[in-house]
């Protein structure tokens, strides 16, 4: 009996001791946490992508609680919305940030640039750029082992089989990570525009016209064409090379249209209605014609 | 029992087959393009342009730094333009491209073939004539020599260390300049012992070249202060460090540089450079090239100006085999698989293997099976395996930690690898990273 009072009362007494020990050091050594930082990090994508250039999403989320001026951060996934709803937390004001989306400014396609030699080398951009310049005649171009795709946490990027290049697909949110991946500066992130239209130079060969044109067939040449026809002077060339600042670019399209070598690229447009009312009556007579053949063969074929 | 380093090596098939070949002086071509960036540094400032006529021997390009090398014209005619080739590498850069016409020489180098042994230049003439002549490391790391002779203040040298090892399979181009060129080696190990102020010089070969050995032997039977070494066969023995610790078995420090145990190390091709720089004035525009491999019909050792395009060379070896996989520019060990056949030979072209397509191709690459190889081998005593990885995850301040920096790049790990791993390529990536970050830490 007294075996049973005598065993209540010492653990009662270590565990009020313990309790009381525990209590102090816990007021002692209490962090406040401003709580708005969970309502933030709630409203944040959770991707920890590090596309803000914060360590994740918690380390966004303390910055923007912490700064008095926000206008510098932005959240490239959530975009707007979200950045509004997290400001609207904290009553702060933010600047709408555009849009941004990777661009891939190489087409050397295997048809448009002819291989020079054969890499069996490690799959790894990283690895094949630090052992030489490519296996065509452009050092300056996509390598194809896929190293933006590996850094891609968003599936928002695959390599084309046919083509051997990179393809951003319209989810991407822009965090950078594949920009940080190519080893050859390859892909940039660009104003996304309305619907997701955007027109840049697919091409970095810093090459002279004849080289760069000898590498690939759609390599921009340094031919400043563009650079004349641009109305809002958004073009600038400089080492060979075409550059439109997307800034400055108002999405008219005239550059694309003059392009000896097709080397820049448009992106979710409409297909370009043809200008006179006359032309397009010509070809289509022919096809008319063609019709009952050409429906017949596509039979044959399938 | 013969000397080697004490940490890891291989042995691969030495396949010399163009060992006892004579040296063979190439044709001039009709064109010769000359690279700016031949060694490591600064490249060269390129000092003629377009229309100008130059003579064999004439300087076109001058040292842009201490760490940097002049480059003299390797043939006479006059210049075509200054423009961007393609390297070996496949990238472009800047060349001076020179039209060739007879071959006439600058009338101050001395074209007899007469041994000079007495050395009347003070060791800093010797330094000098060294830095004018554009001399760079010929064993293929092309480090300036005159960089090398300059002992830093506070530092002695004890042992000159005359790098005859040729541990690369397939090349030949140091045995054969041995077997014809041994007494001017000689006289040129006593000018940079007289540059370097030390009075012991040894000469390291390995024993799969007797005949060298014997040649060598005999000859320094006439400089007591000279020893010939002669050492066991082990791939990387012509490292520096390995080369240091096989001779006189001392290690040196991670990141230091062989005077730190006093020693300097030079290749018998650049000895051969500097007796002809001190002794005859002629600049560095010539070198012997290796050309080998298992299907080529005449493996040659060829006399070539620099700047020959490799073409040529291929031709006069007997032209390029139906059945060739790669091209490599160096020994199959550390070289490096070319882009195309028409680059220009550097200085830093010790050889060219053309590779057969069967045995060309890599094997597909295999899971680690943690088989530990790669570390054995390892004669710098590294984990191979483990840099492999952090190089592939990015963990450049790991990388740093595991002494990433202090590879050689000898390729031992990769070769012995029964998984065919990379292991080589991946380092290369992380050193270039790694060493980009202590650079711009330092600045």
């Amino acid at each position: 009996m007294n075996v049973v009072v005598l065993t209540i009362l010492t653990l009662g007494i270590l565990g009020t001791v313990a309790a009381l020990v525990l209590y102090f050091v816990a007021q002692k050594f209490k962090v406040f946490e401003d709580p708005r930082i969970d309502q933030v990090e709630e409203v944040l994508p959770a991707a920890n992508c590090g596309g803000c250039g914060f360590p994740g999403c918690r380390a966004f989320a303390e910055a923007m609680v912490k700064s008095d001026d926000i206008s510098s951060l932005n959240c490239p996934v959530g975009g707007a919305e979200t950045m509004s709803a997290a400001a609207g937390i904290l009553g702060k004001e933010v600047a709408a940030a555009d849009p941004m989306i990777a661009v891939v400014r190489c087409n050397g396609t295997c048809d448009n640039r002819p291989k020079t030699n054969h890499y069996d080398g490690a799959t790894s951009c990283a690895v094949a750029a630090s052992l030489y310049g490519g296996d065509t005649g452009c050092s300056n171009g996509c390598l194809g082992c896929g190293d933006c795709v590996e850094a891609c946490t968003f599936d928002a990027i695959y390599m084309d089989d046919k083509t051997g290049l990179p393809v951003v697909k319209d989810n991407c949110v822009a965090c950078g990570a594949c920009v940080d991946a190519c080893p050859k500066d390859i892909i940039e992130l660009r104003k996304a525009g309305p619907k997701g239209r955007r027109i840049f130079v697919s091409c970095i060969n810093v090459a002279k016209g004849g080289v760069a044109k000898k590498a690939c067939k759609t390599a921009c040449i340094g031919c400043k064409k563009c650079q004349k026809e641009c109305p809002f002077d958004a073009i600038t060339v400089e080492n060979n090379l075409a550059y439109i600042d997307y800034t400055k670019c108002k999405l008219c399209r005239k550059c694309v249209a003059v392009c000896p070598t097709n080397a820049i690229h448009e992106i979710n447009f409409p297909p370009k209605k043809v200008k006179p009312a006359v032309a397009p009556a010509t070809p289509v007579k022919p096809v008319t014609s063609d019709n009952n053949p050409s429906s017949d063969n596509k039979n044959k074929e399938e | 029992m013969l000397k080697t380093f004490s940490l890891g090596g291989i042995h691969p098939p030495e396949n010399k087959f163009s060992a006892g070949k004579k040296i063979e002086a190439l044709p001039v071509p009709s064109q010769v393009a000359i690279p700016v960036s031949q060694h490591i540094g600064a490249p060269a400032k390129p000092i003629v342009k377009k229309g100008d006529a130059v003579k064999v021997g004439t300087l076109i390009a001058e040292s842009a730094g201490f760490v940097s090398a002049n480059i003299h014209s390797p043939v006479s005619g006059t210049v075509f333009k200054v423009d961007d080739i393609v390297d070996a590498s496949g990238y472009r850069k800047p060349a001076i491209i020179i039209n060739v016409d007879g071959d006439e020489w600058e009338e101050n180098i001395d074209r007899s073939t007469e041994l000079k042994k007495d050395i009347t230049a003070t060791p800093e003439e010797i330094v000098k004539a060294v830095a004018n002549a554009g001399i760079v490391g010929l064993g293929g790391a092309t480090f300036p020599s005159h960089v090398k002779l300059s002992v830093p203040p506070g530092k002695t040298c004890e042992v000159l260390i005359l790098n005859a090892v040729e541990c690369e399979p397939y090349l030949t181009a140091d045995h054969q300049l041995m077997m014809e060129k041994g007494e001017e080696i000689m006289v040129g190990t006593q000018i940079i012992m007289k540059a370097l102020k030390v009075d012991k010089a040894v000469i390291g070969i390995e024993n799969n070249k007797p005949d060298a050995i014997k040649h060598m032997e005999s000859l320094a039977s006439s400089y007591p202060e000279i020893t010939i070494e002669p050492l066991k066969v082990q791939y990387p023995q012509g490292g520096e460090k390995q080369l240091i610790d096989a001779c006189i078995k001392r290690q040196i420090p991670s990141g230091k540089l062989p005077i730190e145990v006093g020693a300097v190390v030079q290749n018998v091709g650049t000895t051969l450079a500097v007796y002809e720089a001190v002794q005859k004035n002629k600049p560095l525009f010539e070198r012997v090239v290796t050309i080998t491999g298992k299907s080529v019909s005449k493996p040659s050792n060829f006399l070539t100006r620099i700047g020959t395009p490799l073409n040529n060379l291929i031709d006069a070896a007997g032209g390029l085999p139906e059945d060739t996989g790669k091209v490599i520019g160096g020994g199959p060990m550390m070289g490096k698989a070319l882009v195309s056949t028409d680059i220009p030979i550097t200085k830093g072209s010790s050889g060219v293997l053309i590779m057969p397509n069967e045995e060309a191709k890599r094997k597909p690459m295999q899971n680690c099976i943690k088989c530990s190889k790669c570390i054995t081998v390892c004669p710098m005593g590294l984990e191979p395996y483990l840099l492999m990885t952090v190089s592939d995850k990015q963990v450049w301040d790991r990388a740093e930690e595991e002494n990433i920096m202090d590879c050689i790049e000898c390729g031992s790990c990769s070769y012995t690898c029964p998984s065919s791993r990379p292991l080589l390529d991946y380092i290369r990536l992380g050193k270039g990273k790694v060493g980009q970050i202590m650079r711009s830490r330092t600045k």
